[in-house]
């Protein structure tokens, strides 16, 4: 019998590797990978919740909302790693250092 | 062991594996084709969850749009002779005790806590019953999400265009 904390270890095994690509990589892109990830393991909690919860659609409703968010969130994330990439010529964060004083 | 429970392990391994892979693959484009199995597999979850409006929409977004728009990013921000595409990891040990100390410290508390658990709901179609509720109880949060969609692509439009003064 499947229940809610078989999805709720996956999904917090899922952030953990998310938060490993943001914490560990250097390249930008890769660390909206590593984004994507964790958005996707809190949608995995949603739904179960809904699943399991009081029997209601509102956590797949909610889901929605965080795809949603996700697309605009990587359009405009891409957006600036093209700009710093055209300004630096390099899709590095830790090169990104243009405001230290 | 019941078809769910085989179910759920395959598509439980091929996410948290190819998860792995997107977070330690040598190569970028590695790590983007390991995004799309985690994609599946998630997709897959939702399909065993009853979510098939939802499992549609991720295979549709994140596949078909989020993917390919990372792979766009992969390929605009490299040299076009730059074959290999390496992506460098950094603190490495700090990273890897900080996201084992997480993981282990929510499995802690995910198996500690006693879940009060509803009725739930039986697997049914639920396209119909979401476009209801977007229509009449969550019209409000829906256009707002339009609207902040118009407002972010607009946004990322302007952030990368090329201005004609400088």
């Amino acid at each position: 019998m499947i229940t809610l904390p078989h999805y709720l270890i996956v999904s917090s095994a899922l952030f953990s590797l998310g938060m490993l690509g943001i914490l560990t990589r250097r390249n930008a892109v890769n660390v909206l990978m590593g984004v994507e990830l964790v958005l996707n393991s809190a949608n995995l909690n949603l739904v179960a919740f809904s699943r399991f919860g009081s029997g209601n659609l509102q956590g797949q409703l909610f889901a929605v909302f965080v795809i949603v968010i996700a697309a605009a969130e990587v359009a405009v994330a891409l957006a600036i790693v093209l700009t710093l990439y055209r300004l630096r010529r390099t899709p590095n964060l830790d090169e990104a250092d243009i405001l230290r004083g | 062991m019941s078809a769910e429970a085989a179910v759920f392990y395959a598509f439980a391994a091929i996410t948290v594996l190819s998860g792995g892979v997107v977070v330690l693959a040598r190569s970028l484009i590695y790590s983007a084709f390991a995004l799309l199995f985690t994609f599946f597999g998630v997709a897959g979850l939702y399909v065993l969850l009853g979510a098939d409006f939802l499992a549609a929409t991720q295979l549709l977004i994140y596949v078909g749009g989020i993917l390919v728009l990372l792979l766009f990013g992969v390929m605009l921000t490299h040299k076009l002779y730059d074959l290999d595409l390496r992506s460098e990891v950094t603190q490495f040990l700090p990273g890897i005790i900080v996201a084992g100390g997480l993981f282990a410290i929510l499995t802690f508390t995910v198996l500690r806590t006693q879940w009060v658990t509803g009725p739930g709901r039986p697997p049914s179609v639920t396209t119909a019953d979401i476009g209801r509720l977007f229509m009449s109880q969550y019209l409000l949060p829906f256009e707002a999400a339009s609207i902040l969609l118009l407002v972010a692509l607009m946004g990322a439009a302007m952030i990368v265009r090329r201005s004609k003064t400088a």
